[in-house]
């Protein structure tokens, strides 16, 4: 809190309307009146009092390209070099001895000595109008190379999974900074003041390696973590009611609390409790609300098809269809990780010619029926979609413990990889970024992570150098010192 | 945000005091209350401590008052005109106005700063680095104070216009007391007898027999492990277990037992430096080992120490000093008067204990079960009459095979030493591993770990479990020293081919005999291990074990006790401690140039910054330190203490800022108040938490009813004046606790190791180790405060009411109030639990519904229910019973089962009250 609430202190002395909001909010705020996870809309008052975001500013920088993000990541790091980023060149060095240039001062998480360079594991061919190269492990996906923008040369700082999820997320390798979806629905607040405002969908059988630091919100107030979606049970924790708690029933108990709320407002004049009667009022719509919004079984049949769902299960499809809801029912970050890509060649599951290739089938159909599907409704044109991971994987095959892995396996690779982006006023069928003839440097158009970030923000229309809040005397931001923004891909 | 700030600036603060001052011309210009803030918000960003630019910084007075790079002087006392920073506030040339690029400063704080120059340009020092001086009590006529401190708030009152609210009823107070003193509803005895007959005196009663109760240090100790990041879990990727709940026991016990802040304080820093420390004072050093572990594949063991020894220092320095010193690990600090390099003579009083980013955690304390310790007891003791020459004269030979026995127990013989962990791993049970990635760098490098004070009468041989991949793994052993005698060298033979973990290598047992002559009396053995080769994979060797073989104990009974003692030795539960590194081994600490620690450069000692230790230089180790925080000339920690126990019972710090008293900080609401408390901590309560605590509240201030009036909520918005009684929501253990207390399902059993309460399936989530959560009975109702705090996975109740992750030193909760709380004491099974048993409770009285719910709410509330609650209250019960039917059988609900009946529609609805999830 720190500065946020000195200046809620300040803010909230003006009006009593404004503290309310304060008490609600908590956060920068102004901003996030649009309804986090919903304060406003209860209070009947045509109170003309200005709002806060008036008072303080808005965290609104110029005209947003995108009004909601959803992001993909696919944790453990999949390789580019089997998916998007075409290297007929490291076909010829296939087998050979890695040159020691390319060692020197080199750190792996697990190669040891001189590894093998190691071709790619996949065909490739062109698509669309923008003949980009896509890997024939992603047939469906091809369809869509025209509605997407490949960042090939995206490079981060951290090797090991768990920092550098961290760093992806929250612009710091170590625990304990807010996670992007946090920064945003700081800054924005939700659409929907039914459902929260960050929500985080998971399949592939893991939580990240960070756990869930990488929805955390940090410093921030609790308020802006992200709310995980649940495939099993509540949706969202303790959303529905204890059996024999019918709705009738449940409406009449928040009343009756409610009510003798009221009644202690009249007595203490306390503002807080106020929004206590507000909080409950709302908990009971969210509980309409969450699992109308994340069932997925009444969708049709050409849905179900398209996306390759099967409601009741946990999957990166179900959660493609999810996000496609939440999106639509304005939900502002909406946020997947699947599990599964650290494709070291140690054991089956981790080769690129077996566990890889499942990967891939899981997620190839339903994220390209994703952009499909926003698209067909609308909902591309303001929702930037990011898929990716928290690094690359290295051209040479994986020797760990001076031996080659008994499957085909990269290592992790910091330098270079590929991300993409579509939608949200990111132009289509274009790529930024270029590596060298074997995917091991970036050689043109570099992205960092931080400005990776910068782009997503300024997305939004907020300004990464001004989306700030003071925690331990010291303003913090998401892109830390750091981060630009990548103008060239917005049309 | 620079932005934000300045609206907030203009817009009250500053603008106030320039009003105020305009209005009296002739008033003294104080640097502290009308010229920093206008320097802190316009000037220090670019003439602070991140930059100097023009080689001009505001930072200090002698940086401001010499010639800047232009060589002319920025500050001439006395005469403003010859001044060049005043002259570059009204520069008519734009490119040389400053501020630069931003807005001139207005007229008024020109004519301050300017007249400020005038009268003498005099520097005063931030007020929170001048120790306090005794403040003069106001005197004040009004039968309202109770004591000193009342009279101090209103005074506050008066000159805002305010009057006091009138004394809380007594049931509201009394639940009040109860719950900022252990967390809890008020019970018993002391309570009947107050609200029966609510004096003065049965009042005291009451704060004394909740002093006195051992639920106490539960509800501080919360306050406390915020503080000291107190997890269960090492934090970072793979966040494993961690064993350091003792530390969390040790804190309620110290709270317990009033143990006076200034050895709570020492305890904690520097126990492990105490002569003849006990296993309590090391238990208590365990504060700084709560720095998060990183044992993730690949990473550096030496950056996580490095990030472990800075996380410590920073805490130290929020904890008791309110001072924002990490700002100062890249640059010198850009508001407060801290430079880049006394960083580094900070952190050199860190920088020497063994730990080291060890997944191991060694250093540890070991603990045995009850029946082990006493075994263990038995052995020794035989062993030592063993030594009795009276009971058999025959086992003088024995005498020092006692002495070795011993040493077979822990510490002694695990490694003490080890210089380069980034290769060497030390395990729990005191075996060393090496287990490197990329061990190639390791050629030629000396990775040597030591045991240290042997006996060495008898020694033969060295035995070792170990596995190797490799025949590149060789151990020298010298004696005392490296390069000392060398006592063994062994060339690892190989043992296994290949296994992708370690736990599936073969490990063989194998003793090698010593080479020398051994000389006798007690000696460090020193062992090197050596990559012989650059090729070796990684894990060149893991060593399981390393026991040191004496000649054969002369009896069977000895041999069992030597192999039985063996056996105790892997039960020990270690708990990480702090340990100094000994002399010969010490690290030396240097600057790093822009914080990163791959740029060393300047080696640097132990000093306090110049602006707190005031000239007197004290260097030394961490316990001088920890003596000279709580001593008589350091000027923050009382008052820091003082604010954080304010805040903890009024919502906030006489000091907003609770975590920073720096030049940013917020003006203190009651800075008389605040240093007379401080020194009255010191002094009078001879730093005595409880008898400080009594004091407060004892006030008529503290009693105050929290009801708010109009004219209050314009004036006194945030309830800074105190113009009321504190009226907040409670923190997440505390919801819980109370839902458990009043239900009468709460489980009041002190300690322990940390339980895993019922949370939903999903929740729970691990990677690379098994570990589950599982709830054992008696787990289920134990007090928040035990619930098994998982960094990367925490309790979903506790997070849902702004718990934070302890992954670094919080010293203030946000309390948001959000619909997902709602949700969670709606229907989180373990409030439902607390509903049912609740309506159990009221069973008896249901006949009479409205007894049934005054006693409902009254064991909920403490207080009184008006008619008009009991009447909402019966009508739900009414709709309820229409619904589910009326039982007559008892209230028996387990999660997963129907509500049936409307009983516990009540009680559920009872315990969502907001009077209930706040303290009034």
């Amino acid at each position: 809190m720190k500065l946020s609430q000195e200046l809620q202190y300040k803010a909230g002395m003006l009006t009593t309307r404004r503290h309310f909001l304060k008490q609600c909010t908590t956060g920068l705020g102004g901003m996030a009146l649009g309804g986090l996870l919903g304060c406003s809309s209860w209070e009947p008052s045509a109170d003309k009092a200005p709002l806060l975001s008036e008072v303080l500013g808005n965290a609104a920088h110029f005209a947003p390209r995108a009004k909601r993000v959803i992001f993909l990541h696919m944790a453990g790091a999949p390789s580019q070099l089997e998916l998007f980023d075409y290297k007929p060149e490291l076909q010829k060095l296939h087998g050979k001895p890695c040159p020691p240039s390319l060692l020197e001062d080199k750190k792996f998480a697990f190669i040891s000595g001189v590894p093998k360079m190691l071709g790619p594991q996949a065909k490739f061919s062109q698509h669309g109008e923008s003949r980009a190269w896509i890997s024939h492990r992603l047939p469906h996906f091809s369809a869509v190379a025209d509605d997407v923008c490949f960042l090939k040369a995206v490079h981060t700082d951290q090797f090991n999974h768990a920092p550098a999820q961290l760093f992806l997320h929250s612009g710091s390798p170590r625990l304990g900074r807010p996670s992007m979806g946090s920064w945003v629905t700081y800054g924005l607040g939700s659409e929907n003041e039914n459902l929260p405002g960050y929500m985080v969908l998971v399949s592939g059988g893991n939580t990240p390696s960070a756990g869930k630091s990488v929805w955390g919100s940090g410093f921030l107030p609790t308020l802006y973590q992200g709310v995980q979606c649940r495939s099993q049970g509540d949706p969202v924790l303790y959303v529905s009611n204890p059996a024999g708690m019918g709705r009738d029933l449940r409406g009449k108990s928040i009343e009756a609390i409610n009510k003798i709320n009221q009644q202690q407002y009249r007595e203490f004049k306390d503002p807080e409790i106020l929004t206590r009667i507000a909080q409950y009022e709302m908990a009971f719509k969210m509980q309409v609300s969450v699992p109308e919004a994340t069932d997925i079984s009444k969708e049709p049949a050409y849905i179900h098809e398209m996306y390759g769902t099967e409601p009741g299960t946990t999957s990166f499809a179900n959660n493609c269809l999810l996000a496609r809801r939440l999106a639509e029912r304005g939900v502002r970050f909406i946020q997947l990780f699947h599990w599964g890509w650290d494709t070291h060649g140690d054991n089956i599951q981790n080769g690129l010619n077996n566990g890889f290739v499942d990967r891939c089938r899981e997620i190839d159909q339903p994220m390209t029926a994703l952009i499909q599907d926003l698209k067909q409704r609308g909902l591309l044109e303001d929702t930037l979609v990011v898929w990716g991971a928290e690094f690359g994987r290295t051209p040479m095959q994986e020797n760990r413990v001076g031996v080659d892995t008994p499957f085909e396996g990269r290592d992790h690779h910091t330098d270079a990889y590929t991300m993409w982006m579509a939608g949200g006023g990111v132009k289509g069928g274009i790529t930024h970024g270029e590596t060298d003839i074997i995917g091991y440097h970036g050689i043109k158009d570099r992205v960092h992570i931080h400005d990776l970030q910068a782009t997503v923000l300024h997305a939004l229309g907020m300004d990464h150098e001004k989306l700030t809040y003071r925690f331990q005397s010291r303003d913090f931001r998401l892109t830390d010192v750091s981060g630009k923004v990548v103008q060239e891909i917005f049309s | 945000m620079a932005k934000f700030r300045h609206i907030l600036a203009g817009s009250t603060g500053i603008l106030i005091l320039v009003l105020g001052f305009l209005s009296c011309k002739k008033e003294e210009i104080s640097f502290n209350q009308h010229i920093r803030p206008i320097l802190n918000e316009n000037c220090l960003a670019c003439h602070g401590g991140v930059r100097q630019l023009g080689d001009f910084s505001l930072l200090f007075p002698e940086t401001a008052y010499a010639p800047a790079e232009s060589g002319k002087r920025p500050i001439v006392p006395g005469s403003h005109k010859k001044s060049e920073m005043y002259q570059r506030l009204v520069h008519t040339d734009p490119g040389e106005r400053m501020p630069q690029d931003a807005p001139p400063l207005n007229d008024q704080e020109i004519k301050l700063i300017a007249e400020w120059i005038d009268q003498g340009a005099q520097w005063e020092d931030h007020w929170a680095y001048v120790p306090p001086g005794l403040p003069q009590v106001p005197s004040l006529n009004s039968s309202w104070p109770q004591s000193d401190m009342d009279r101090f708030v209103l005074q506050k009152l008066q000159e805002a216009g305010l009057d006091p609210e009138v004394q809380a009823l007594p049931a509201t107070l009394a639940r009040r007391v109860s719950l900022d003193l252990t967390g809890l509803p008020p019970s018993g005895k002391m309570l009947a007898q107050y609200l029966e007959e609510p004096t003065a005196t049965h009042y005291e009663a009451l704060v004394d027999s909740l002093l006195a109760s051992e639920h106490y240090g539960e509800r501080w100790a919360s306050m406390w492990l915020d503080l000291a990041r107190y997890a269960d879990s090492n934090g970072y990727e793979a966040d494993n277990h961690r064993n350091i709940w003792r530390f969390r026991d040790w804190v309620i016990q110290a709270f317990n037992s009033d143990m006076p802040f200034d050895q709570f304080t020492v305890e904690q820093l520097a126990g492990d430096l105490l002569p003849d420390p006990t296993r309590q004072q090391l238990i208590a050093t365990a504060f700084h080992r709560n720095s998060m572990t990183n044992t993730e594949g690949g990473t550096i063991d030496e950056e996580f120490r490095l990030a472990s020894v800075m996380d410590r220092l920073n805490t130290t320095f929020e904890v008791w000093q309110s001072t924002s010193i990490a700002c100062v690990q890249c640059h010198s600090h850009p508001y407060d008067p801290f430079k880049h390099e006394e960083y580094y003579n900070l952190m050199a009083y860190f920088n020497n204990t063994q730990d080291a980013d060890l997944s191991s955690l060694a250093p540890g304390l070991a603990t045995w079960e009850p029946v082990d310790a006493q075994r263990i007891e038995q052995i020794v003791a035989f062993i030592d009459r063993m030594r009795q020459p009276e009971i058999d004269k025959n086992l003088t030979q024995n005498q020092s095979l006692g002495d070795k026995f011993k040493e077979a127990l822990f510490p002694t013989l695990i490694p003490q030493l080890c210089d380069d962990f980034q290769h060497v791993q030390i395990n729990t049970d005191g075996s060393v591993n090496n287990q490197v990635i990329n061990l190639s760098e390791g050629l030629n490098r000396r990775l040597y770990f030591t045991f240290n004070n042997i006996e060495l009468e008898g020694l033969q041989a060295i035995n070792y479990y170990y596995a190797t991949r490799g025949t590149d793994a060789r151990i020298k052993v010298y004696l005392d020293q490296l390069d000392g005698l060398l006592l063994q060298q062994v060339d690892f033979p190989y043992t296994t081919r290949q296994a992708e973990h370690v736990w599936e290598q073969t490990f063989t047992r194998e003793s090698f005999k010593l080479r020398n002559q051994i000389p006798t009396g007690k000696h460090h053995l020193v062992f090197e291990l050596i990559n012989t080769t650059a090729k070796a994979p990684d894990g060149l060797v893991t060593i399981k074990e390393i026991l040191l073989e004496f000649e054969e104990p002369p009896s069977k009974q000895l041999r069992d006790y030597q192999n039985e003692l063996w056996e105790l030795r892997t039960k020990a539960d270690l708990t990480p401690i702090m340990k100094a590194k000994t002399p010969g081994f010490t690290r030396i600490t240097q600057v790093f140039d822009r914080g990163s620690w791959l740029t060393p450069t300047d080696t640097v000692t132990s000093q306090l910054p110049a602006t707190l230790s005031r000239g007197t230089a004290i260097g030394g180790d961490r316990l001088a330190l920890a003596q000279w925080l709580t001593g008589p000339d350091n000027p923050l920690t009382a008052r820091v203490m003082v604010n954080r126990l304010w805040e903890q019972l009024f919502g906030t710090g006489i000091v907003l800022t609770v975590e920073d008293f720096g030049t940013q900080a917020e003006p203190a609401s009651h800075s008389g108040l605040l240093d007379f408390l401080a020194l009255r901590l010191m002094n009078e309560h001879q730093w005595s938490i409880k008898s400080f605590l009594k004091e407060i509240l004892m006030t008529a201030s503290y009693q105050q009813s929290s009801r708010v009036t109009e004219k209050k909520l314009q004036i006194d918005p945030y309830n800074r004046l105190l113009s009321r009684g504190a009226r907040f929501r409670l923190t997440a253990e505390q919801i819980r606790d109370q839902a458990l207390a009043v239900s009468g399902l709460l489980d009041g059993t002190i300690g322990g190791r940390s339980v895993m309460p019922p949370q939903p399936q999903g929740i729970w989530q691990v990677i690379y180790n098994a570990q589950q959560w599982e709830t054992k009975p008696e787990d289920k109702y134990r007090r928040g405060l035990y619930t098994y705090w998982k960094r990367t996975s925490p309790y979903p109740s506790m997070v849902s009411f702004d718990s934070p992750s302890r992954e670094f030193c919080v010293s203030r909760r946000i309390r948001t109030n959000t619909p997902l709380q709602a949700l969670v004491t709606l229907n989180d099974p373990v409030y439902v639990e607390a509903a049912a048993a609740l309506a159990q409770r009221l069973k008896p009285l249901e006949q009479d519904l409205e007894a049934a719910i005054r006693q409902g709410y009254q064991l909920a509330l403490v207080g009184e229910p008006s008619q008009e609650t009991i009447d909402i209250l019966k009508q739900l019960y009414t709709e309820a019973a229409e619904e589910l039917g009326t039982a007559i059988q008892p209230v028996t609900w387990r999660p997963g089962e129907r509500i049936d009946d409307p009983m516990m529609v009540v009680a559920n609805a009872i315990l969502n009250l907001d009077g209930f999830i706040m303290k009034e």
